[in-house]
């Protein structure tokens, strides 16, 4: 027994020593400690619990994923140089469920001095909102949610941006290699099928995946669409099966609303075109990337940062558009995009800017082979789902300009849902 | 040429509490140092700083350490309620589908009862239903493995299949809004059907109620006729028949108590913190508690030892992945390194090492 002790203890020291040497070549090191290490300056902030003193302001950042989700990347980008440029402190908090989890960090961070807590995923809303019922002096920002309007809140706002014109206009870019493929003889118009890895039937994603549909028609009108659901917003294995799925069904062009590099990457080991979603992924798919959409949430961020700081009331439900810099595409791949791709976006963008060109202009699409002339929407969430605005009126579906979140959730002609019970 | 090996195993008489303590405690030391040289050798991380951070993301704040004791209490819950079945050596390894079946009938109660009934009634109808639904759960494989010698094993492990499935299935009926796949908080501005506020703190209230069940289940094992009866059964059941017990009944009883109680812990779970329902509310916890069951010895006080202990680096990893900016596998790295060393150091309170000397050698 003795023996035993003598062992665990020699064991103890040896690895304390290593420990401490360790932590010495740490010290006499700090640049190489910095260069490891990330996020130095994020290290700092999550350490310092105590309020905030009055110079130091200080924001909150919490997302779903981490950095290898497209979608959390777009907005711990856009954090990063809100936060840089307007020079105040953060503290980012990655890998957040959407649950209790959420309630717990958004309070951590008012209990850390944080004026502003912003969050990136749609079911983290509910969360945010029993945050900000405790938290009265501290400002609660979810993007993509849709209660802001309704529930009453001074300190809780939703924000999301017209990314249906985005898409529109990446759509406009995968009409025209369709067109280029077409015109080459690779397969005829009416074989012009069209592929489209979403993740939930819920209105964010019919209304991206359908102003996509809209943009690639107005290049290519034979063309149609299949859609496949994952259930997920993140699911690698499940968005790259769905691409290949919608491959092997004979879709020449995909395009994904899923935030893993599953569909990029399955297109490029096919070789079929893609049009990605919030941000590049060129990297990924250097042969097969064309273009990608995506919100860009710095002029939100910097919105909302001055807002607070000079102590102005703020909307409670924020829509960014082309005009705000909030939408934007990523840069165009000239080795996959068909020639006089840059021109047609560039085109359709003004038009739309102008004001004479609207996405879902109620001429260009039939639902169950009628035109729409009417439709109420379900703009105040409710579990009743009761449609409660009209929002077809001058000859176009009004997106966006009720709430911020989109609620175009109408199945048009064309377009072939696949899986939707995930 | 005979050659002796080095050491030779012995197994141990039963230890005292405290040299079993001694021993964990060194392998928990272990374990945080071989953490922290893993931590620093991927990142360069200094050790202390390691140290400080597993302790501040358990314990930093009064937020942060309510949220370590409702953690706990639900980890301690689940594990006191598969312990009298283990104890029977009936391998229940279903309270992960027990839990969350009982989650799902207070979920349903929630959803269902909203603005027909008071929620004080809403909370004791909720209360009931995932009772009913735990103790259910309980029966079934219970009823089979005493009828028909069924595997308990697999007969529970598949009970929580058909949880995790009825679970997915009523999210997608009582999902808002459409296709979103979630349902959110139930009754978020009515509150109806939520376990109440007591002393200005959320959890008290269901720490409260597993001391409570803590205390009786101590009392429950060891001092009534039925924990006896488990103990017995435990032993073997031909000694059980012979000494006039009803076997088949003290299986069917216990698995009974056992589910109900898991049922009672997603109660505590959707009413008392979640206020949601979703198939990840349990989260693996009805498989941890086996191990808290274990490592405890089947005794329930030893198991608030065993489950803080388990709370506490789970919440510590989970801050230095978090403040460290290192993605979220990193926790598990670290909780798995923990966990390999504390298991591995039941070996050490079960057996002892006898070495042999060279010099005494026989030919």
């Amino acid at each position: 027994m003795k023996k035993i002790l003598a062992l665990l203890l020699a064991l103890v020291m040896a690895l304390a020593l290593v420990a401490c040497g360790g932590s010495n070549q740490n010290n006499t090191t700090p640049p190489a400690n910095n260069t490891q290490n990330e996020e130095p300056a994020n290290t700092e902030n999550t350490e310092n619990t105590e309020p905030a003193p009055t110079g130091a302001f200080k924001v909150g950042f919490i997302t779903l994923h981490d950095e290898n989700s497209t979608y959390d990347l777009n907005f711990i980008n856009a954090a990063k140089a809100a936060c840089e440029k307007l020079g105040v402190e953060y503290i980012l908090k990655t890998n957040i469920p959407e649950g209790q989890e959420c309630y717990e960090t958004a309070c951590d961070m008012a209990d850390a001095g944080c004026k502003v807590v912003f969050a990136d995923s749609f079911g983290h809303e509910d969360y945010m909102i029993q945050a900000a019922k405790e938290y009265k002096d501290v400002q609660f920002c979810h993007s993509t949610g849709t209660r802001a309007h309704t529930e009453g809140l001074d300190n809780y706002h939703n924000a999301f941006a017209s990314i249906y014109e985005g898409r529109y206009l990446a759509g406009v870019a995968a009409g025209m290699k369709l067109k280029a493929m077409i015109d080459a003889g690779e397969f005829t118009a009416d074989q012009a099928k069209i592929g489209y890895v979403g993740a939930f039937t819920y209105a964010e994603v019919v209304s991206g995946y359908t102003s996509f549909f809209l943009g690639v028609r107005s290049i290519v009108p034979e063309a149609t669409m299949d859609v496949t659901f994952t259930g997920s917003w993140y699911d690698e294995a499940a968005e790259k099966e769905g691409a290949n799925k919608l491959i092997q069904g004979g879709c020449k062009l995909i395009s994904q609303h899923a935030d893993s590099f599953g569909a990029p990457t399955a297109c490029e080991t096919a070789g079929v075109p893609d049009v990605s979603y919030n941000g590049s992924t060129k990297d990924v798919a250097p042969n097969t990337y064309i273009i990608s959409s995506r919100i860009n949430w710095e002029p939100y961020y910097e919105y909302v940062i001055k807002a607070v700081q000079a102590g102005e009331k703020m909307d409670p439900d924020w829509t960014g558009t082309i005009a705000s810099g909030s939408v934007e595409l990523t840069e165009l791949n000239t080795d996959v995009a068909a020639p006089g791709t840059q021109e047609a976006i560039d085109a359709a963008k003004k038009a739309l800017e102008a004001g004479t060109l609207h996405v879902f202009d109620t001429s260009k699409f039939t639902v169950d082979g009628k035109a729409l002339d009417s439709y109420m929407a379900d703009v105040d969430s409710d579990a009743a789902y009761e449609a409660d605005t009209e929002v077809v009126a001058d000859g176009y579906f009004h997106e966006s300009e009720f709430r911020s979140a989109p609620y175009f959730d109408l199945t048009i002609d064309g377009i072939t849902l696949l899986d939707t019970k995930f | 040429m005979n050659k002796k090996s080095l050491f030779y195993l012995a197994k141990r008489d039963a230890l005292p509490w405290h040299k079993t303590w001694l021993i964990r405690g060194v392998a928990i030391v272990l374990a945080l140092i071989f953490c922290s040289l893993i931590t620093m050798l991927l990142t360069g991380l200094n050790p202390v700083q390691v140290f400080s951070t597993i302790f501040y993301g358990a314990f930093g704040t009064a937020r942060k350490t309510w949220v370590t004791a409702q953690n706990l209490a639900i980890l301690l819950g689940i594990s006191l309620a598969i312990t009298p079945a283990f104890k029977m050596r009936f391998w229940n390894i279903g309270a992960e589908g027990q839990v969350l079946i009982g989650c799902l009938a207070c979920a349903a109660c929630m959803i269902t009862l909203e603005g027909k009934v008071s929620s004080g009634l809403m909370v004791v109808i909720s209360l009931a239903a995932s009772l009913l639904a735990g103790a259910v759960w309980g029966f079934l494989p219970a009823f089979f493995k005493a009828n028909w010698e069924t595997n308990e094993t697999l007969f529970t492990l598949m009970m929580n299949y058909i949880a995790t499935q009825l679970a997915a299935y009523f999210i997608i009926v009582w999902e808002v809004p459409k296709g979103s796949g979630k349902i959110g908080i139930i009754n978020q501005s009515s509150e109806a059907g939520w376990l109440p506020v007591i002393g200005g703190q959320k959890y008290l209230l269901l720490i409260l109620v597993v001391a409570v069940l803590t205390g009786l289940m101590f009392i429950y094992l060891q001092y009534s006729k039925h924990g006896y009866e488990i103990a017995v059964v435990g032993e073997s059941h031909r000694t059980a028949s012979y000494a006039g017990i009803k076997v088949n009944r003290v299986i069917i009883r216990t698995m009974v108590l056992s589910g109900a109680i898991c049922g009672l812990v997603g109660f505590l779970l959707v009413s008392g913190t979640e206020h949601t329902l979703t198939t990840t509310l349990v989260g693996g916890r009805g498989f941890t508690a086996v191990m808290v069951s274990w490592l405890a010895k089947f005794n329930p006080i030893g198991m608030i030892f065993t489950s803080l202990l388990l709370v506490f680096l789970q919440r510590g990893a989970t801050e230095i992945s978090s403040v460290f900016g290192l993605n979220h596998s990193f926790a598990d790295i670290l909780t798995g390194i923990i966990l390999f060393f504390i298991i591995g150091s039941d070996f050490f309170t079960n057996y002892e090492i006898h070495y042999q000397r060279s010099g005494k050698e026989g030919k």
